[in-house]
């Protein structure tokens, strides 16, 4: 198979990777990057554990191609922290509210539950029943997720007006 | 008087985070990051991939395999067939349950997925590259798929290794497709009891054939060290030790020539106890190529070729008086196990702890058979979240009540209220067997029902049926009460061990001169948080602040011995053992305060933290002075340093058990089923973490509803199995799983250190029954006794067109 050579930016750091088009971007972040964050967890397309934002959408990185990302943008869950790695507020707020039990499926979760506070700052529980609708998780029954991701919404809301 | 000793007890209590307090975990702050360590993160040098060929058919003869096309891929590097295998004579692999599986397929695939070659390569790309080009030239025979029929005179032979032994792992085999016949209780007593009954039901109760599914597949890295002759092996393993010494008793390496190592692991749920064909070969290649060498399955390998769970075909017999005292118990399974017989359960129980089909009830005489037969079909049959085979024992007996109930025509809440097992009853001995340690199973009841308003829930029942009857609503309402017993916590090593591994599990405990301190157990975590609830089993035993515990567990290298983590049995096994061994710290602590206060030992007393000489509360060593004085002080007589290790190996089993009410809203047009409430209340004992048992009650209870609504793993006559993929698997999303409301009661187990019974499971043992409960009552007054699960749209769509509501 014959290699190209991939130039994108991955968590705002521009890189250049040699791989086969064919490469997955889950296999391009997680063997070439070096970046595990991001999880396989069924490779079909259903899960929702290889999650990361590209070009401003969520998307399931299993289902992309090296050959589509040439000159895109990627963050996957080792970018979203905040200045000098403190952990985001929606990091945080599954430690507190014990919206995780595994693990594996948190990443994607994660990365998922930071693009729809984007779209959506103040989402109810519907909405974010929803809008993480594409993300399996097989041990916490979903409850604690949502309350953390609404904990976080207000913690981030919070933020923001004093900002303002 | 400093700071510190001005701090009442309960401060101190407070600041050592320990039982019964809801501590964060501590393993979120890597996994929030992405910093978790799972199998597929590991990355060594030269590391290369493993991946099969599989089995396209049910049931085939392999008239040839040819390699060539495939190793002549750039970048595959061999291919390995069971003719590579049967030189080290690891073509075949024992299993769990006394039988043997093929690694690769010998001669003949007995089911579709099965493994046949072994293709390894650079990179995972080639290695999928080099499967497509193994060609394999198979001549089908005629598939087995319906267990009914498998012990027909007629019916293909299907294990022709094992064809002629008329003697199994569990006694006489009297088919060739059949594996063992086990049985329990008095046959002739319940006989007598459905034979001088005043009202007997009956059902053929079906728990269909699922999967566990954790979202991590299962996977390992073996590598061999060929200077120093060890292996190691990374591996999504449940039971790290029992890996380490199967695999030295079928390769003879030398056991401390083996390391086997479980990093995070990504959900087990019964998953990743057993032992799998891609685990051999990878260390075969390794040991080959002299090269890591990486296997991880993908989704539709998992769910088609590695543990299955459940597949019982339960026929049950009820007896009762007409006012609706259980009086008898019969039940026949029909166990279909697939091509080869890989149940993990323990060495004399082949169908598990089925024998707790009694169930929460007093009921005097009851018998049990179990028939385990073989069919095309992937072998397995773990404990998908339960403890062995304790699942299908609570569906079956939750789903005769309420058939029993309606053939009496009385409430199934009331029917249960008069034959569960009454308090002073504990501890008490089943007609099966089991000794149960502790139960209020009337108080758990009577909150349960208080707190959803059942008779108000049953009014409005009636009220919709009302309406469905005058045309004004095309929605049927169901209540589903569940009551169910666990037994957990295997085990007592006089009678539960895994191919002669006693039960037993482990703690370790080393104080550091500061006063913090480190434990390693022989269990590992999948998510259930042993790192943060173990610290605080200890924290309070020793008086160290949970957060300056550190708790490792699965590196065979480091970790004492033990069984590993399922069944529920880490806080009951494990969970004992650390607490012992804490105890063999703290008396070792209070012969040196004795020293250091100068007083004799029994004028201490302990105080949270610290011993204090009884009635002067000024006069003191904390913890971590006495640990320093441990590592720092010549004391006479006492031997320098503070460690224990304790090997614990429990008396009995332990009982949690809950009463779950659920209630459903059934559209008899589309059979979708809406949970409008699920309420849970557990007793699992004393309650080490409520944050994290809450947890683990929403996790089971969704994996309840998953199996009760959706999951199955299907096959057609011809050995094509349906259920393959995320696609047809049901797994629900955060849209169809319900708002959980969780309750509890305490009834401490008597014979635990710390009272504690375990809870990880029992959501999913009570769960499947209360939600199948509430759908078959959706249509109890139109006379439904029983209709199959899972109770997909489609399945109570036919109920309806059934029942003749479709016009
Ligand atoms: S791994 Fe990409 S969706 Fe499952
Ligand atoms: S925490 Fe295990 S899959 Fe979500």
């Amino acid at each position: 198979m014959t290699h190209m050579h991939v130039n994108l930016k991955v968590n705002g750091r521009e890189v250049e990777v040699r791989a086969e088009p064919r490469t997955l971007l889950i296999h391009l972040l997680r063997e070439h990057l070096d970046l595990t964050g991001p999880h396989i967890g069924c490779d079909t397309g259903h899960c929702g554990a290889c999650t990361v934002d590209l070009d401003g959408r969520s998307v399931k990185s299993c289902m992309v191609f090296a050959a589509q990302v040439q000159g895109a943008e990627v963050t996957t869950i080792e970018g979203i922290a905040g200045d000098g790695g403190a952990p985001h507020p929606l990091q945080e707020a599954f430690r507190e509210h014990h919206g995780l039990q595994c693990g594996y499926c948190t990443p994607g979760m994660i990365v998922r539950a930071w693009r729809l506070l984007e779209e959506n700052p103040d989402p109810d529980e519907e909405a974010i029943r929803y809008g993480i609708s594409g993300n399996l998780c097989r041990c916490t029954g979903y409850q604690n997720i949502v309350k953390a991701i609404r904990a976080a919404a207000d913690e981030m809301n919070a933020a923001r007006e004093t900002e303002q | 008087m400093s700071e510190q000793a001005a701090a009442t007890t309960e401060e101190r209590i407070e600041k050592l985070q320990g039982l019964g307090c809801a501590r964060k975990r501590v393993e979120d702050a890597r996994f929030t990051q992405g910093k978790g360590n799972y199998v597929d993160d590991i990355k060594l040098p030269g590391m290369v991939f493993g991946d099969f060929v599989r089995s396209p058919y049910g049931h085939a003869r392999i008239e040839g395999i040819d390699k060539d096309a495939a190793l002549a891929v750039p970048g595959v590097l061999a291919v390995l067939t069971a003719e590579d295998l049967k030189p080290l004579n690891l073509h075949y692999m024992p299993t769990l349950a006394g039988d043997v599986q093929a690694v690769l397929a010998d001669e003949k695939v007995l089911f579709q997925g099965q493994e046949v070659a072994f293709v390894i390569a650079e990179d995972r790309y080639a290695a999928a590259d080099g499967v497509e080009l193994v060609e394999v030239e198979y001549e089908a025979l005629p598939a087995l798929t319906d267990a009914n029929r498998s012990m027909d005179e007629d019916a293909p032979v299907l294990r022709e290794d094992i064809a002629d032994k008329t003697e199994g792992a569990h006694g006489a085999r009297r088919h060739p497709n059949h594996i063992f016949t086990w049985e329990a209780g008095d046959r002739a007593a319940a006989e007598q009891a459905l034979a001088s009954a005043e009202v007997v039901a009956e059902e053929l109760v079906v728990y269909q054939r699922v999967h566990p599914c954790p979202l991590e597949t299962c996977g390992c890295v073996a590598s061999m060290d060929k200077v120093n002759g060890k292996l190691t092996i990374w591996g999504t393993f449940q039971a790290p030790h029992a890996v380490r010494t199967v695999a030295s008793l079928i390769t003879n390496i030398p056991e401390h020539n083996i390391r086997i190592v479980s990093p995070d692991i990504g959900g087990g749920f019964g998953n990743k106890v057993g032992v799998y064909p891609g685990y051999i070969c990878a260390a075969v290649a390794s040991i080959v190529l002299g090269r890591p060498v990486k296997w991880i399955e993908d989704r539709m390998e998992n769910l088609s070729a590695t543990a299955f769970a459940r597949d019982y075909h339960m026929s049950g017999k009820i007896a009762a008086t007409r006012d609706g005292r259980i009086t008898g118990l019969r039940c026949h399974v029909l166990a279909d196990h697939g091509a080869f017989d890989a149940c993990a359960d323990p060495s004399k129980f082949p169908a598990g702890f089925f024998n707790i089909c009694t169930g929460s009830y007093d009921i005097p005489s009851a018998h049990v058979e179990v028939d385990g037969v073989y069919t095309n079909k992937a072998p397995g049959g773990v404990a998908y979240r339960c403890s062995f085979r304790v699942t299908e024992a609570s569906y079956f007996i939750e789903r005769m009540v309420d058939v029993l109930a309606r053939k009496l025509d009385m409430d199934p809440a009331e029917l249960r209220r008069r034959n569960l097992i009454a308090k002073d009853r504990f501890p008490y001995t089943s007609a099966l067997g089991w000794e149960y340690d502790s139960g209020d199973y009337h108080a758990a009841l009577d909150k349960a029902l208080a707190a959803v308003d059942y008779p108000a829930l049953r009014a409005g029942q009636k009220a919709g049926r009302e309406a469905f009857e005058r045309g004004e609503t095309r929605t049927l309402t169901g209540i589903g009460v569940a009551f169910f017993t666990e037994i957990v916590g295997a085990g007592p090593v006089k009678n539960c061990d895994i191919l002669g591994l006693g039960m037993f599990d482990s703690c370790e405990i080393r104080i550091h001169p500061t006063g913090s301190a480190i434990a390693r157990l022989g269990t590992i975590s999948q998510g259930q948080g042993h790192a943060t609830t173990f610290a605080q089993i200890l924290a309070s035993e020793i008086g160290i602040p949970a957060d300056r515990i550190t708790v490792e567990e699965g590196d065979t290298d480091t970790a004492p011995y033990g069984l590993g983590t399922y069944g529920s049995r880490s806080t009951p096994v494990a969970g004992a053992a650390t607490a012992m061994a804490g105890r063999k710290i703290r008396a070792k602590a209070q012969m040196i305060a004795a020293y250091l206060l100068e007083v004799h030992e029994d004028d201490l007393e302990w105080d949270a933290d610290r011993f204090q000489v009884k009635g002067n509360p000024e006069r003191v060593k904390t913890m971590a002075e006495i640990a320093f004085a441990a590592y720092n002080q010549a004391i006479p007589g006492i031997e320098p340093g503070l460690e224990a290790v304790s090997y614990y190996d429990p008396p009995n089993m332990t009982y949690p058990f809950g009463a779950y009410v659920c209630v459903v809203d059934v559209d008899v047009d589309t059979g979708v089923t809406d949970v409008r409430r699920f309420y849970a209340l557990d007793d699992c004992g004393t309650r080490i973490n409520p944050m994290i048992i809450e947890g683990q009650v929403h996790g089971g209870l969704t994996e309840a509803l998953a199996i009760a609504m959706g999951q199955e793993i299907a096959y057609d006559e011809t050995g094509n199995v349906y259920g393959g993929s995320l696609l047809d698997f049901f797994l629900p999303t955060a849209v169809e799983t319900p708002t959980w409301e969780t309750d509890f009661t305490t009834t401490p187990s008597p014979h635990h250190p710390i009272g504690a019974k375990g809870v990880g499971e029992s959501p999913n043992v009570g769960g499947v029954s209360a939600f199948s409960n509430a759908v078959n009552d959706a249509f109890a007054h139109l006379g439904l006794t029983h209709a199959q699960m899972p109770h997909d749209h489609w399945r109570v769509w036919e109920t309806a067109e059934r029942l003749g509501l479709h016009g």
